[in-house]
């Protein structure tokens, strides 16, 4: 009998549940394609928690054209085939309208191709090495014009730099940054003996030797810098290694492009400071939008300790200009959201507005900051506008001739202007 | 002498008066505007004002501290953070209520504040503080400006600290390079500094070896091509040091795999995360100490390496008595498991620690650097050298002189006999895996100090281990310590001339080409246990 009842209750449950659903309308899926287990996760594991958190926000303010969004997370674990393998689970199995994710170069190439066959859209928010623009990709992180090289001209005007040692971990960014550097400086009059580009593996620890061969490049009497495209984990051993070796950053400044408040958060900064990163956004710069940001993201993820950085923007930006672009469209179909997109702008944590431009790359303000002793950066240089995106670098000779416009008629990610034709050049 | 520099000193300040109180405020008004530059001209002239108040607006300009209040333009001395600000008024010192964002931080960048601490230099020349002396001197030296000559020619003549005379006339030599001095002065000012150590010479002479002058260009390139001799020297000595240093750590990493991969045979691949557990010992340590007695903090690594020791310890005992025991004489499935352990036992500590670093601090013992000669000694590495031969002298006590190092040695050289007289082999045998397990906790607390505390820790040396133990020969813990301080000091010398990649793979190939030639490594055990 007791069995009966429980049953019968059981499926007017159900029942209820079924009804309650198809009550609430259909929702809109958003993938988020971030590792959340493995070597990155470090770095991931919070680009999913914010993108949570604007999804929530989303919902509260009544969805995005009626309808609830409904976040579907998947766990990459920093393998980068498993990329692939995940992207096609979110757009086949799940149906998502556009997927934020990725983070390491490799990992965005291993999806790029199943984006293009699948035709979806995917938001990637990291700084990355350029040379690439691709129909489904909105490339919201800085590109090497909005970081890179910035930072040396900050350097080299401001500063005095004469000499300069590229130190990098072996990948295809720094090498990519390095060389677009190394060519950028050579066309700035600076002689070949004066720059020394290093690469170490991933996780390098032992870093003695390179530090003290800094120290003496740095002190044959011209102004030194260090350019860092060191990555993730093997940071924290480098500066430890410059600290100990009394290399202060009034002596010998390093400029990084890998290391943000996010990874500072792990370190003794004591040493650091006044050793400088370039950005296009930090969690210190005092605006009303960012301070609503950072109060939110501390009531969501419910720790006052936790910072902001930005990759964190990036993916603020990005999925306020997808929002934005699906109530332009009316629909979340990928061809008129693509179309959409172009022209897009809204306003960034920086006081600023960034939009969309037609290679797929954002308008961004760059910073120059100095690490404060509390791990937080004290911006010291910012460029006086807001500056686009160069998907193809000018100052390497394969790609100076080549630009991304996808607008119609062109719709071309690599449009040689000096041949006239669409395909350039090996993407 | 002393006295006529005085009189001298106030009459400058009396006449200067009137001009100086004038432009000084005009100038702390103008010191917030235009770009960093502008700022750096502003501050030069706020030191030449000679205004004692100079010494308070740039002491907080140099720590970042000192903001301007838009409404009246008042420049306030603003510490803290967020809602929890304090302000004073730099030039009375009072305090005032700051509102947040009721001021603007003036901005300081690394060349304002090079140009900050030379200013400060000429300001704090006469301080009553030998040791502020001391750091205006060597700022001096650092920013030769010749306007300042004066000062320190007065400066020079008051001092009676001989530290402090002789950075004097160390500045005093640059000061003279900078200016148009005649030729004598110029070359006499070379031979001074000639005496300093070669990398500062370097720095201070390479610019005048393009000198006008030919004989301050000919002396100038003959300092520092002597300077550049001897650092030459010295750095094959820095190369031994790097490498004994990279070596210490390789051993540490390795020893306890010596122990259960080359004593007992089995093949550990969550060794690395042993080597992790001991950091993340250190770490709670180390918070626990923060928490609750925050003066034991310089002792925290002592506590910590015997709890690290015990956990990683009593984790490998379970690793050996759960999984490892039921796999003996099947090294593939063993292989397997233990790599399948090391996966579990990495997202444990993600899904309890989360995945971001964590922040383990050097106590005060460990930081800094010390020189002898023209080596540089980095006091973290120099105690994890130390550390890591007190940890490999106590491993050959206990292998050799104890009655549990000598029932190891006798259960895996010939396990049926060992047991027929009496000894507990598995109880051994979990016994001896706990050690390698606790050395590689023990590894972790060193590690700490000079890696990340991340989950992914222990992946970074796993494979190093295996090349350390292999190459030293299995089973020969004397092979181990051999091994690592030859790949240290090889991979060091390599360094330079290879980069740090190439150098790694070189290291490889080479090992395996010698693993061809001698499959059972540097140090093989000879005699019948081999067969065992």
């Amino acid at each position: 009998m007791t069995l009966v009842r429980t049953l019968l209750g059981a499926s007017t449950l159900a029942a209820l549940l079924s009804t309650t659903a198809a009550a609430q309308t259909e929702t809109i899926k958003v993938g988020i394609l971030h590792s959340l287990s493995g070597t990155m996760a470090i770095s991931e594991t919070t680009l999913k928690d914010v993108m949570l958190m604007l999804i929530e926000e989303q919902n509260k303010k009544g969805g995005v054209l009626g309808m609830q969004l409904e976040p579907v997370v998947v766990d990459p674990a920093s393998d980068w085939p498993m990329f692939a393998e995940k992207a096609r689970e979110l757009i086949e199995v799940n149906e998502v309208a556009a997927v934020f994710g990725a983070w390491t170069s490799v990992s965005r190439k291993s999806v790029l191709p199943v984006f293009e066959e699948l035709n979806s859209i995917l938001f990637y928010p990291v700084q990355y090495e350029g040379q690439e623009s691709q129909r489904n990709v909105f490339y919201t992180g800085a590109a090497p014009n909005q970081q890179a090289i910035p930072a040396v001209d900050y350097l080299m005007n401001e500063e005095g730099v004469e000499r300069w040692y590229l130190a990098g971990t072996d990948y295809v960014y720094p090498r990519t940054t390095n060389q677009i550097l190394e060519a950028y400086l050579k066309s700035k009059g600076v002689a070949d003996e004066d720059i020394i580009v290093n690469y170490t593996p991933f996780g390098h620890s032992d870093w003695q030797t390179i530090v003290s061969e800094i120290n003496s490049f740095g002190s044959a009497g011209k102004k030194t810098a260090v350019v860092s495209t060191i990555n993730g984990d093997a940071n924290v051993p480098f500066y430890i290694e410059l600290g100990n070796q009394g290399i202060s950053a009034e002596d010998i400044p390093v400029v990084a492009f890998s290391v943000g408040e996010e990874e500072l958060a792990g370190l003794d900064t004591g040493p650091l400071v006044g050793h400088l990163a370039a950005w296009n956004y930090f969690m210190s710069i005092d605006t009303p939008e960012n301070e609503e940001f950072i109060t939110a993201w501390h009531d969501f993820i419910g720790n006052e300790d936790r910072v902001t950085n930005d990759p964190m923007e990036a993916h603020y930006i990005g999925f306020n200009m997808w929002v934005k672009a699906v109530e332009a469209a009316g629909t979340t179909d990928t061809d008129p959201v693509i179309d959409a997109m172009i022209g897009v702008a809204v306003p960034n944590l920086t006081g600023g507005i960034s939009s969309m431009g037609a290679n797929h790359h954002i308008t961004k303000p760059v910073f120059v900051g100095e690490i404060q002793a509390d791990g937080q950066f004290e911006v010291v240089w910012e460029t006086p506008g807001l500056v686009l995106g160069d998907e193809w670098s000018d100052h390497l000779p394969e790609s100076a001739d080549l630009i991304a416009d996808w607008r119609a008629p062109l719709s071309c990610g690599n449009f040689n202007v000096a041949t006239g034709s669409c395909g350039g050049a090996i993407q | 002498m002393f006295l006529r520099a005085l009189t001298f000193m106030l009459g400058l300040w009396v006449s200067a008066l009137p001009l100086a109180a004038q432009s000084f405020d005009d100038l702390l008004t103008r010191l917030p505007q235009g770009s960093f530059s502008d700022r750096a001209t502003v501050v030069s002239a706020l030191a030449a004002t000679g205004d004692l108040r100079a010494a308070a607006v740039l002491d907080a300009l140099g720590a970042g501290e000192l903001h301007v209040r838009p409404s009246d333009g008042a420049l306030l001395r603003v510490t803290g953070r967020g809602t929890n600000l304090r302000g004073t008024d730099v030039l009375t010192g009072d305090a005032v209520e700051v509102a947040p964002r009721s001021t603007e931080a003036v901005r300081v960048n690394n060349s304002l504040r090079r140009t900050v601490r030379a200013a400060m230099g000429v300001l704090t020349l006469r301080d009553p503080d030998p040791m502020r002396r001391l750091n205006a001197a060597e700022a001096a030296f650092r920013a030769p400006d010749p306007e300042q000559l004066e000062a320190i020619d007065l400066a020079l003549d008051a001092e009676d600290d001989a530290r402090v005379r002789a950075a004097l006339i160390q500045a005093r030599a640059t000061t003279i390079l900078r200016g148009d001095a005649p030729v004598a002065e110029r070359v006499e000012a070379v031979e001074t500094i000639r005496e300093r150590s070669p990398r500062v010479v370097i720095a201070a002479l390479a610019p005048y070896r393009a000198d006008t002058q030919p004989e301050v260009a000919e002396a100038a390139a003959d300092a520092v091509a002597t300077a550049e001799r001897t650092l030459q020297l010295w750095s094959q000595a820095q190369n031994v040091w790097f490498g004994l240093s990279l070596g210490s750590v390789l051993l540490l990493a390795a020893v306890g795999l010596a122990i259960t991969f080359g004593v007992m045979g089995v093949i550990n691949m969550a060794h690395g995360e042993l080597v992790m557990l001991g950091a993340y010992t250190t770490f709670v340590v180390q918070n626990a100490i923060r928490v609750h007695a925050p003066h034991l903090f310089d002792w925290s690594l002592l506590i910590a390496a015997p709890l690290a020791f015990g956990f990683a310890g009593l984790v490998g005992v379970a690793i050996e008595r759960g999984i490892v025991r039921h796999l003996y004489g099947r090294p593939l499935e063993t292989l397997l498991a233990t790599w399948g352990v090391s996966l579990i036992l990495q997202q444990a500590v993600r899904s309890a620690f989360g995945p971001n670093n964590r922040e383990v601090g050097n106590p005060s013992w460990m930081s800094g650097a010390f020189e002898i000669g023209q080596l540089t000694i980095t006091w973290n590495r120099l105690w994890i050298v130390v550390f890591a031969l007190v940890v490999f002298a106590v491993l050959m006590f206990v292998m050799r002189r104890t009655p549990i190092g000598l029932q190891m040695r006798a259960v895996t050289q010939n396990r049926a006999m060992a047991g027929n007289m009496g000894i507990r082999t598995s109880w051994v045998d979990a016994m001896t895996f706990g050690l390698g397990a606790g050395i590689a906790g023990l590894a972790g607390v060193a590690l700490s100090q000079i890696d990340n505390v991340s989950p992914n820790l222990g992946q970074n040396y796993i494979v190093d281990s295996f090349m350390v133990v292999v190459f030293g020969g299995a089973g020969n813990i004397w092979g181990t310590l051999a091994a690592a301080f030859s790949l240290g000091i090889v991979n060091k010398f390599l360094e330079p001339y290879a980069g740090a990649v190439l150098a790694k793979i070189v290291i490889l190939v080479a090992i395996i080409l010698f693993i061809q030639k001698r499959p059972r490594g540097l140090f093989a055990v000879k005699g019948r246990a081999v067969e065992a």
